[in-house]
């Protein structure tokens, strides 16, 4: 197409550009609108806002931040389960990722089947036996682990990890073998190679990792609703839907709107800055899928 | 899968194979250890739990096959499925649709382009349950933007109507969902070798039929792998559901998984019953997968 264009005028090429521009401005603005509509409504005047009722300004953030023990509890439980799946996935799949790069055992091939198979098991069906099962463990129900909280952080960091053990498989893989074996020459045990070598060649799969497991932790819904039976332990999606049906003879959208927003900025900051790294984490995903 | 080509062992290290083998095991064994006590473990107690007559207080003994049965029975039952199905149809593609234009839209790399990628990702940074709060204050007959225009229609809600509820969540997961299908459609296009294209230009191939001839069939591993996860988690479609529609109106808007956790927590809070239906939508995924992996891959040998 490219050296057909070449040939054209300017203004023939202006003429076939601009319904393009137009299109494709079209579609981000269709993209970018409803963030964009949140952000600005939260501090609008609207009608049903407790917070905000008149004028522009901060109200709705104020009915937020005082919700029922205040937002900070629930962001509080929110940073806790977001760090602990991190820290856990990041764990796991770095041993796991090192072992089925690096090492040929016994039962590899099937306990690397038995990661990718978490995927095809629906989150919803295996949360039911989960309540059961993590009560005898002390990680939900009445008296659990930091309030159930840790068995939340488990059971994402589970569901993460298909992903996120063969992201870093793939990653140990493209490492050369010269690096690791210069290394245990030199006097490192293999941990002692992966601890001062291995890590530093696999840090952007590590950072992949570790945005996809922030991203699914932070905005979770579905695992802390079956998990947990206090409010006062909920993440800030779950405080959240549970905040809109308590007011729900009149809803007040404005808080609803500033709790999007609240939520949503991290994420968006998050991705914006580490937008190649995320992209990354889909190549490879798909490279080989 | 990859995981077939095992790690060739050099003659030399032979004499250490069993404590190499040991500190793969090592290093295996926290995963190993997490998938047998988070995952198997639980997969296994949903099996005995769906045969047993386990409510709230606790087990109260085995029943096979009731809660099945009861499960079946349901008056939302085939409507929930029914639903879903509809549903996953429509989800599919369009999302596999709009991604697959999109990805060609922006392919060759531009600033423009570079900016239209990264508008269409952001939506899949946001937490569905977010974007579905969202979505819900931009569908308010009370505060959303289009009020006006539909009051002038004769909508006065979007959710009011079951087909509107459909199409409502179905926009909001077109909004959330397009942009991580586009980039993994995106991915595919870019293993296409440029020569190809090229080569078919030269000939004084149309660009229809370079999409047909070139782009289609060498895009298929991609497209494959796109339907596979987007059937599967639209026929897992819960979160939307609960928090856009809350299933509304009238039932209509019930998936199946909406439906297991009505009974495990609402109507029947009979966690049997929940399991049991799970076990159902385990089995369902597990064949409907065999038979796309069948399909689409069948035809990649054609």
């Amino acid at each position: 197409m490219s050296k057909k264009l070449v040939k054209r005028s300017p203004m023939a090429q202006f003429a076939i550009r601009t319904p393009y521009y137009v299109l494709t401005l079209g579609l981000a603005i269709i993209f970018m609108y409803p963030l964009l509509w949140t952000a600005i409504k939260s501090f609008a005047p609207q009608g049903g806002s407790i917070g905000q009722p008149e004028g522009w300004g901060v109200g709705n953030y104020e009915t937020l931040f005082n919700y029922q023990a205040g937002i900070w509890v629930y962001l509080k439980n929110s940073l806790l389960i977001t760090i602990l799946c991190v820290v856990f996935t990041l764990v796991l799949s770095t041993l796991g990722g090192y072992a089925f790069a690096r090492f040929s055992f016994p039962g590899k091939n099937l306990l690397f089947l038995l990661v990718l198979s978490i995927l095809m098991v629906p989150y919803a069906t295996l949360l039911l036996p989960l309540i059961i099962w993590l009560k005898n463990l002390h990680l939900a129900g009445a008296g659990a682990i930091l309030g159930g909280r840790l068995g939340v952080a488990i059971v994402l960091a589970v569901f993460q990890l298909p992903f996120a053990v063969y992201m870093m498989r793939i990653s140990f893989e493209a490492i050369p073998k010269e690096i690791e074996e210069a290394a245990l020459i030199d006097g490192c045990g293999s941990l002692g190679a992966l601890l001062r070598i291995m890590l530093y060649a696999v840090k952007p799969g590590l950072i992949t990792v570790g945005i996809f497991a922030f991203l699914a932790a932070w905005n979770d819904f579905m695992v802390p609703l079956f998990l947990l039976n206090s409010g006062d332990n909920s993440p800030m999606p779950l405080a959240m839907v549970n905040m809109r049906q308590q007011v729900m003879g009149t809803i007040d959208y404005g808080v609803t709107e500033a709790g999007v927003v609240f939520l949503t900025v991290p994420c968006v900051i998050l991705f914006l800055a580490l937008q190649r790294h995320y992209v990354r984490g889909f190549m490879s995903g798909a490279l080989k899928g | 899968m990859s995981s077939a080509a095992a790690t060739p062992v050099k003659p030399k290290k032979r004499l250490s194979i069993q404590r190499r083998n040991l500190r793969g095991w090592g290093y295996a064994s926290p995963v190993a250890a997490v998938v047998l006590v988070f995952f198997v473990g639980p997969l296994v107690l949903m099996m005995y739990m769906s045969g047993t007559d386990w409510k709230m207080a606790g087990n109260q003994g085995t029943n096979f096959p009731d809660n099945f049965k009861d499960v079946v029975s349901q008056r939302q039952f085939w409507p929930s499925i029914l639903f879903t199905l509809k549903y996953t149809v429509i989800a599919t593609v369009l999302l596999i649709g709009l991604g697959l234009a999109l990805a060609m839209l922006v392919q060759e790399s531009s600033r423009w382009r570079g900016f239209l990628r990264t508008a269409f990702l952001i939506p899949t940074s946001v937490g569905l349950a977010s974007a579905s709060l969202l979505f819900y204050a931009l569908y308010s007959p009370a505060v959303g933007p289009f009020k006006g225009i539909l009051a002038k229609f004769g909508v006065d809600a979007i959710l009011g109507t079951s087909w509107g509820a459909l199409i409502g969540t179905v926009f909001l997961i077109v909004w959330r969902y397009t942009g991580f299908y586009m980039l993994l459609l995106l991915v595919g296009l870019q293993g296409i070798s440029g020569d190809l294209y090229e080569a078919a230009r030269i000939d004084g191939a149309s660009s229809g039929q370079i999409f047909r001839k070139i782009t289609f069939p060498l895009l298929r591993p991609s497209l494959a792998l796109c339907i596979i996860m987007c059937v599967t988690g639209s026929l897992l479609a819960f979160d939307q559901f609960y928090i856009l529609t809350k299933g509304a109106p009238d039932n209509s808007t019930i998936t199946v998984v909406y439906l297991l956790y009505k009974l495990a927590f609402e109507t029947k809070k009979h966690l049997g019953m929940g399991a049991a239906l799970g076990v159902i939508i385990l089995i369902a995924l597990v064949l409907i997968n065999i038979f796309q992996l069948k399909v689409l891959r069948g035809d990649e040998d054609e």
